[in-house]
């Protein structure tokens, strides 16, 4: 992770949205107590879903939501990177590609022939890619959506000139921090939370569910034990397999290649 | 063994205990049922807790079920231990604020609140183990007041596991299962009436306004006959003679690597562990850059944070990382605060995600040959080693 240099005085910030539900931009709007203090200590020049008035680049920090799926977002998420000292990627759309990454795995015209009656008039991208497939970026936000705690953070840091701390480990070090009673243990429900990465404060869990991994693959998760004790214990098939591992980071390594091994039958 | 006179006391004097703890007031804290598992969590009576319950652990899976005899304490611990309150697993080390910008001076914040007046309820004796190790660790070397202030005021009103859980082997650690030390008030179940050995002046004092009397010689032989009893029936076993040099004889083991095809370095042993004391310790800014805030987090080393270094992970690997914690428990604690690192409650066993059980692991290092080893998988050929 590299420490940008030194913000403008007042540092201006830019909000793009890529294809994506925009779910992480509400996270920013949704940042109530904090908005305010924010908008005291940055400009927002260009936040589409915010303000009305758009203001020309150069920008110190660009926010950057959704993925890159179409000709026209190719070219200005190029543009984004030239007006932005510092990029960020926020949510799983924008560092994994996000659910539409799943179309990577599909064949791309027998949708456009089924789905549009002019097929012709859609541009798109042969498949549907995180922000870091195309250009050089600071720092990644995972989840979906992102975490408000997180976003302020990685914001505070870049304001203070300062390392954020975004943790990188398991969830399960979250969950047990939390005190939340383990659903694989106590209710034998498949969880991913050992193979994603923390960051969500175990909300899934707290709620009895399994974590179904939108924060993505955790520092080194060990999928195939997972996996091997899902199939030998928990009875998930491998299909179901597939789709735990292609969900909202399944075009994120190393989910991406482990579930392309379960598919064809590779025990990664 | 029965070196303290057992009294005899009715259930409802129970009550009468919680009542007096909170007249001199102490924060209850015992055990209760949330979501199908035993939780230390605040009580305030009899009725509080998970009375007729009882657990079954084993590897990986946990189940709180109904049983035929209404005990109060007719489980053993879940995964939560009394750590949790003696040494929060976030606490706020500090806060620092200017009112200006850069360069101008700040305040320093540090009014931490003083921990509560605990009286933990349902303590055995693998936990007083625990605590025992925690003071050697945090108290005396460590020096955190806010475990110390906690530590002196707590009040421990202890139970004798007669019913060990299937993951237990306090036997095989010497820790359990009948409480001996560093206790107030113990009590154990003799069916519905309670026997009650008094451990301490506190302890004493309180007892005094109980209505007891003493047991007989059937209670008494009830009592030794069924402490006798739970230790024959520990869940697992862990054969400790020798093992540290074992352990350290076996550092090149091919083993760890096998163990690593199913460790998921998910960290929840070491969370779970009444003795694990790591932290972190982590600032963070305001986006104002007016406050800063120190905060401390239980750490596991099984995260890669945990030992990094400069440039990159030491402890890459995940078989390092197993071995790093299973070496740290059973062999280099000794070297280090002279004890095993381990108390033997089994909750690393339970509570690991995949069933990974430590006496059995530990065990396998006693076999000559090691078990066909387990090809690396391209994940972890792709990892810098
Ligand atoms: S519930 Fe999931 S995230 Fe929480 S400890 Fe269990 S496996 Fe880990
Ligand atoms: S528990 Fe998992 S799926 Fe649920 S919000 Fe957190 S990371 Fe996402
Ligand atoms: S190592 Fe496991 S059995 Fe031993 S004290 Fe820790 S959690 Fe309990
Ligand atoms: S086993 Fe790991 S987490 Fe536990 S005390 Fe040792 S180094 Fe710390
Ligand atoms: S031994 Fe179990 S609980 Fe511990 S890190 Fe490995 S998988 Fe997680």
């Amino acid at each position: 992770m590299n420490i940008p240099g030194p913000l403008s005085q007042k540092p201006r910030l830019a909000v793009y949205k890529f294809s994506s539900c925009d779910g992480c931009q509400l996270q920013i709007l949704e940042l109530e107590d904090e908005l305010l203090e924010l908008a005291g200590e940055i400009e927002i020049a260009y936040f589409l879903e915010a303000r009305r008035q758009a203001l020309p680049g150069p920008y110190d920090i660009g926010l950057v939501e959704g993925s890159i799926s179409t000709p026209a977002e190719e070219r200005l998420i190029r543009q984004a990177r030239k007006d932005c000292k510092v990029l960020v990627s926020i949510g799983a759309c924008a560092t994994a590609g996000g659910i539409q990454a799943l179309r990577n795995w599909a064949d791309i015209d027998a949708y456009k022939k089924r789905i549009y009656p002019r097929p012709e008039w859609i541009a798109t991208l042969d498949v549907a890619s995180p922000i870091a497939g195309y250009v050089y970026i600071d720092f990644e936000l995972r989840g979906c959506p992102v975490n408000k705690r997180q976003l302020v953070e990685v914001l505070s840091a870049l304001l203070a000139q300062r390392r954020p701390h975004l943790p990188t480990y398991s969830l399960c070090i979250e969950c047990k921090r939390a005190g939340i009673p383990c659903v694989m243990v106590a209710r034998k429900t498949p969880c991913l939370g050992p193979i994603t990465q923390a960051g969500c404060g175990a909300l899934c869990p707290k709620f009895n569910r399994g974590c179904y991994g939108c924060f993505g693959p955790a520092e080194t998760p060990n999928i195939a034990a997972l996996g091997r004790f899902f199939q030998e214990e928990r009875n998930v098939s491998r299909p179901a397999m597939v789709r735990m591992l292609r969900s909202f980071n399944g075009y994120l390594e190393p989910f991406k290649t482990s579930s392309d091994d379960y598919e064809q039958c590779i025990q990664p | 063994m029965d070196k303290l006179p057992l009294h005899i006391v009715r259930r409802p004097e129970l009550d009468r205990v919680f009542g007096l703890l909170r007249d001199n007031a102490y924060t209850l804290i015992g055990p209760t049922r949330r979501d199908g598992v035993i939780q230390y969590s605040e009580i305030r009576s009899l009725a509080d807790l998970p009375i007729g319950y009882s657990d079954r652990q084993a590897p990986g899976s946990y189940e709180l079920v109904k049983s035929e005899t209404p005990r109060c304490f007719g489980f053993v611990h879940g995964a939560d231990s009394w750590k949790r309150f003696l040494f929060p697993p976030k606490r706020r080390v500090f806060g620092a604020s200017r009112q200006a910008g850069p360069k101008t001076p700040f305040d320093i914040d540090d009014l931490r609140s003083p921990p509560p007046a605990y009286a933990f309820v349902g303590v055995r004796a693998c936990e007083i183990a625990a605590i025992g190790i925690l003071d050697k660790v945090i108290g005396s070397e460590l020096l955190d007041p806010f475990y110390r202030q906690a530590r002196d005021k707590m009040f421990v009103l202890a139970v004798n596991c007669i019913e060990p859980g299937g993951t237990c082997f306090c036997v095989s650690m010497n820790t359990g299962p009948r409480v001996t030390r560093s206790f107030d008030l113990c009590l154990t179940e003799l069916g519905e009436e309670f026997g009650v050995e008094v451990g301490s002046e506190r302890g004493a004092a309180l007892f005094k306004q109980l209505t007891s009397r003493p047991a007989t010689a059937a209670e008494k032989e009830l009592f030794r006959l069924l402490l006798e009893r739970a230790s024959e029936r520990m869940g697992r076993h862990l054969e400790t003679e020798g093992l540290p040099e074992l352990l350290r004889k076996s550092i090149e083991s091919p083993r760890w690597q096998t163990i690593a095809s199913r460790c998921l370095a998910c960290g929840n042993c070491t969370m779970v562990c009444p003795t694990c004391f790591c932290y972190n310790v982590v600032d963070s800014t305001d986006l104002k850059c007016r406050k800063a805030e120190r905060w401390r987090y239980w750490d596991s080393c099984f995260t890669l944070e945990f030992s990094y270094l400069g440039a990159t992970s030491v402890r890459y690997e995940i078989s390092s990382r197993y071995r790093q914690w299973m070496t740290h428990k059973l062999a280099w604690w000794h070297d280090q605060f002279g004890t095993s690192g381990c108390v033997g409650c089994g909750r690393c066993i339970t509570w690991c995600p995949v069933g990974i059980d430590i006496t059995a692991e530990a065990a396998g290092f006693r076999e000559t040959a090691p078990p066909r080893a387990v090809p690396l998988t391209p994940q972890q050929q792709a990892m810098p080693s």
